[in-house]
């Protein structure tokens, strides 16, 4: 073991995020109940300045630390920032229900800094074993955070299924790392990677191992036919904690994915595109097809979060550097789409009324135009529509795959869209066409209308100029 | 005049204006119905100066404006008219016009939402118009839907879910497949401009698959039997505005894509499969003209009216081969094309004319059945006699410009063939028949009940907009040459272009051997 100071400074990010929790576990304990706001800004802060940093790091130098298992590359700079944000609008959003509730717990906070913290060590990580370490810190919080609210029996069902499926898929991906060291000797990414492409002829080691690796991952990302977690828990979580794990996570599924496939198993990629094909194809068929027999919002969007993971899989599918910026900016503009819908769930509901059927949302504009205007853009940018952000990640992933010459799974992929254009254009159909069930306003608190909008005109603004985004996706990965 | 960018704003202002609406009725204004106006007829004179500064002996793009957009695809900012879109164009912003005025006293309900949509939709439709730049094509051409689907949905008749449902997805379905084919090109050309598509070589099968992407696309938009089924519905729970901008321009909008894309993209394709095109656009002004004459709604008469008469606009489109293999000219091959086009702007006019008419009816009497009518000229003079005028321009009256586009897309039928002249021309028969059965039923005989013998005759505002449309229809009936000299160039220009084959050399040649 020689670790030098120096070694430090790329892990600054975490270090600080780490601190932070630790300080709001503490300072939580010891504030009054008014008081509580303190951890929440707290929490925000500590959000705010990690992406200030991390953003920061962005240009830096590709940087291997800690033995090998720690990595701080301009494409963790980015998803880091990207989670960083989500989170802070995941937060914003969370605060008016909680409080509603009387839930208003510093542990939320805590426990959403820690799934960060695990996000963020599963995003730099460099060795098999941090992956693993990352994916477990991550899953172990959300595991809790579903539980949250104690009173709830659904919530606590969805914990209970959530924790035994995750803990499942943990297993399973163990199982393929382990038989991974087997082979190579080795949990660095890099080690593992040129033993890979050193060796002239893959076992049955090799794609045993695959197999169990790429399970593990379908199973984070909630790809059929390892979905079936998602509804349950998306429905049975209390909203603010569906909010979180349908945003940010993805994010970090992505960078795991990146990390294992590309960067660990890139010599074993054509078996794995086949196996992601399957994935890709079924996420978009299933997601999209059953999304339409839901009444209750919150699983809807699950299944269509089902289906978007299909269509970000197929930027992965593709294998190429284009195929990856494709599914990064599929994955964080996905994630920006879902806090705004769950956020909308949010706007909408309160103490004693979740509005999480899709009839809530009956009559929307003529309670509030803003916010079905705002709603409306959420549900086409999911669509796929221009002038919206949903459309650019669409056209991005749709030319990846087409250029590999890929063109028939892009016209499934197209033409699953159209059937998820019926659910999401229903919701629009509520909204402006039906009359309320309740003539009452919305009263909603200030920071959670000021974000709704924000967050709105930002699926709009990166719909009419996505050039940014779309050019610092590419050259992160350059 | 070169440096104003006189499209930008064509396409900008409007929207922003419907944005100012909204603004303003969520501030409470009290009547917003002048700003909206104000804006549309701004944009209206505005788009003029299109026609004044046009020249007419270049094909080239012209007005054009061009700035990067999203490096990353190489996607620009690019807008430019030629002959084609011109005056679809300013079909467009006068259209708009009338429809603001049409919804000035009916619309009760959120009518700040209601005159916003049409003007971001003149907006979105002039870009589709404007835009040469496949990307920002598609981005105006999806984002239109939005604001139709919500004027079809909220301010629509009793089935007007299920028909503003079925609309937007008949609609999608078309476009995605689209999307695919303009990215395959992307990949080929490296731009996304249309002119870079427009000089692609491209083997036989991409040819024929992205012409059929492009069919599915545009098929829907016009739309072709056996894909029209949409726009009866639509057309039927639309209300007044949202089927004039659907007949007089959205329908449009299929068949430019045809003139921009499929021909001067895919001429090899074109030219195996003008037959499908024929066939489906023959079956159109037939059987379609047929299922016209036996419609007891007013509406759903002249929607299916549209998809007949559309077939003309597709049929004198895709004549060209014929009759560049028959006589080997473009001359007579400008014609059928011509004819198409003159017919696209005319029927925008008619049918735009008819449904507001219908409208006039409904807004009075909330039917419309045509049995609930009979008689109107003996309580509305002035209006029977603008109603009548219409039908007989469906119809084809010579004198009304309804007749020079059949006149010309017939003579080339001639031209091409002569069971297609003997079909297309069927529609003289039938199109009289229905449009005329139409105007005897509602317009003439006994005052039918008590709902008839209350009506009131137009009033000012309806005689602006219905005098307006009978001045453009008779003009252009009488004297069509300033149309027709817009187009000519750039008409002449596709014919040059369509006429060179796109194949690689060897195959190329081959086909030709074959073709003749």
């Amino acid at each position: 073991m020689n670790i030098a100071l120096s070694d430090f400074a790329p892990l600054s990010t975490e270090i600080f995020v780490l601190t932070m929790a630790c300080v709001i576990l503490m300072v939580d304990v010891f504030i009054s109940e008014e008081r509580r706001i303190i951890s929440y800004l707290l929490s925000l802060a500590t959000l705010l300045v990690a992406a200030l940093i991390s953003w920061g790091m962005l240009d830096n130098e590709v940087a291997v630390v800690l033995n090998g298992t720690f990595v701080s590359d301009p494409m963790a700079a980015l998803l880091k920032t990207c989670i960083f944000l989500i989170t802070f609008g995941v937060f914003i959003y969370s605060r008016a229900y909680l409080v509603a509730r009387g839930i208003f717990r510093g542990e939320y906070y805590v426990l959403g800094l820690f799934a960060v913290l695990g996000m963020m060590v599963l995003v730099s990580a460099h060795n098999l074993l941090t992956i693993y370490l990352g994916l477990e810190l991550l899953s172990l919080s959300l595991y809790a955070l579903v539980a949250f609210n104690r009173e709830s029996a659904e919530a606590s069902e969805a914990a209970m299924k959530y924790f035994v499926l995750g803990a499942l898929a943990s297993g399973m991906l163990l199982y393929g790392i382990s038989m991974l060291y087997g082979a190579t000797g080795s949990l660095d990414i890099a080690e593992v990677a040129a033993a890979l492409s050193a060796s002239s002829k893959m076992g049955m080691i090799h794609i045993f191992a695959l197999c169990f690796i790429v399970v593990g991952l379908a199973f984070k990302f909630g790809a059929v036919p390892f979905h079936m977690w998602v509804p349950d828990v998306y429905h049975g979580a209390p909203t603010p904690v569906t909010l979180f794990i349908g945003s940010a996570p993805k994010i970090a599924a992505f960078a795991m994915a990146m990390r294992l496939l590309d960067q660990t198993l890139g010599g074993l990629s054509a078996d794995w595109q086949d196996m992601l094909t399957i994935l890709a194809v079924l996420s978009l068929a299933i997601g999209n097809v059953i999304a339409i027999a839901q009444t209750n919002i919150k699983r809807m969007l699950a299944y269509s979060t089902i289906s978007h993971v299909g269509f970000l899989i197929l930027g992965l599918i593709a294998g190429t550097a284009a195929g990856y910026s494709a599914a990064m900016f599929y994955a964080i503009t996905y994630a920006l789409m879902a806090i705004g819908g769950f956020g909308m769930i949010i706007l909408l509901s309160r103490a004693g009324f979740e509005a999480d059927r899709l009839d809530d949302f009956k009559g929307l504009n003529g309670r509030s135009p803003w916010f079905a205007l705002m709603m409306l853009i959420l549900m086409f940018s999911m669509a796929g529509l221009p002038p919206t952000v949903g459309f650019y990640a669409k056209l991005s992933v749709l030319q990846a795959v087409i250029h590999v010459d890929m063109v028939w799974l892009a016209i499934v992929a197209v033409f699953f869209s159209i059937i998820g254009a019926f659910y999401y254009i229903r919701v629009v159909k509520l909204m402006y066409f039906d009359e309320p069930e309740t003539g009452e306003p919305l009263h909603a608190s200030t920071d959670l209308q000021i974000a709704m909008s924000l967050n709105g005109l930002a699926v709009l603004g990166l719909g009419v100029f996505p050039g940014a985004l779309l050019a610092l996706c590419a050259a992160v990965l350059a | 005049m070169m440096d104003f960018p006189l499209l930008s704003v064509l396409v900008w202002l409007p929207i922003l204006g419907g944005v100012i609406l909204l603004v303003m009725e969520a501030l409470g204004f009290p009547d917003i119905r002048p700003t909206a106006l104000i804006v549309a007829l701004a944009t209206f004179l505005l788009s003029m100066l299109l026609y004044t500064d046009f020249d007419l002996n270049t094909a080239a793009m012209q007005f054009q404006e061009l700035a990067p957009w999203i490096d990353a695809f190489n996607v620009n900012y690019h807008l430019g008219v030629d002959g084609i879109s011109m005056p679809l164009i300013i079909l467009t912003t006068f259209t708009t016009v009338l429809v603001v005025l049409a919804g000035w006293e009916v619309i009760k309900n959120k009518i700040g939402q209601y005159m916003a949509a049409f003007l971001i939709m003149e907006g979105l439709m002039n870009g589709v118009f404007a835009a040469l730049d496949a990307v920002l094509f598609y981005v105006f051409w999806e984002a239109m839907l939005v604001p139709m689907f919500l004027i079809i949905g909220v301010w629509g008749g009793p089935r007007r879910v299920y028909a503003t449902i079925k609309f937007f997805l008949f609609t999608f379905f078309g476009s995605v497949f689209m999307l695919v084919a303009l990215i395959y090109m992307h990949l080929q050309s490296g731009a996304f401009g249309i002119l870079d598509f427009h000089r692609l070589q491209l083997g036989m099968t991409e040819q024929i698959l992205i012409f059929l992407a492009f069919l599915m696309a545009f098929a829907v938009k016009v739309p072709m039997w056996p894909v029209h089924t949409w726009l009866p519905d639509a057309h039927v729970e639309a209300p007044t505005g949202g089927s004039v901008i659907l007949a007089a321009i959205m329908l449009k909008i299929g068949g430019y894509g045809f003139l921009r894309f499929s021909l001067p993209i895919t001429p090899d394709a074109s030219h195996a499969l003008d037959w499908l095109i024929i066939l489906m656009s023959l079956v159109a002004v037939v059987y379609i003209g047929f299922v016209a004459l036996v419609q007891d709604d007013m509406k759903k008469l002249i929607a299916y009216s549209s998809i007949a008469h559309m077939g003309f606009v597709t049929l004198g489109i895709f004549l060209v081969f014929t009759l560049l293999d028959n006589s080997g000219s473009t001359q007579g091959a400008a014609l059928g094309m011509e004819g198409g086009m003159v017919q696209m702007i005319s029927h925008g006019f008619i049918s735009g004319a008819l449904f507001l008419c219908v409208g006039v009816l409904y807004d009075r009497l909330h039917s419309r059945q045509i049995s609930d009518y009979g008689g109107v000229v003996n309580t509305m003079p002035v209006f029977a006699a603008f109603m009548v005028l219409f039908a007989l321009a469906n119809s084809g009256l010579p004198g009304t410009s309804g007749f020079v586009g059949e006149f010309m897309v017939i003579l080339a039928s001639f031209k091409a063939n002569f069971w297609f002249a003997l079909l297309a021309a069927t529609t003289l028969i039938l199109g009289a028949a229905y449009s005329l059965w139409l105007v005897k039923r509602v317009i003439f005989g006994e005052i039918a009940n008590d709902g008839v013998r209350q009506l009131e005759d137009i009033n000012k505002r309806e005689f602006t907009i219905l005098a307006s449309l009978a001045v453009v229809v008779l003009l252009f009936g009488l004297w069509p040459a300033p149309l027709i000299e817009v187009m000519h160039a750039s008409v002449d220009n596709l014919l040059a272009h369509v006429s060179v084959s796109k194949l690689p050399h060897a195959a190329g040649l081959a086909l030709l051997g074959t073709g003749n």
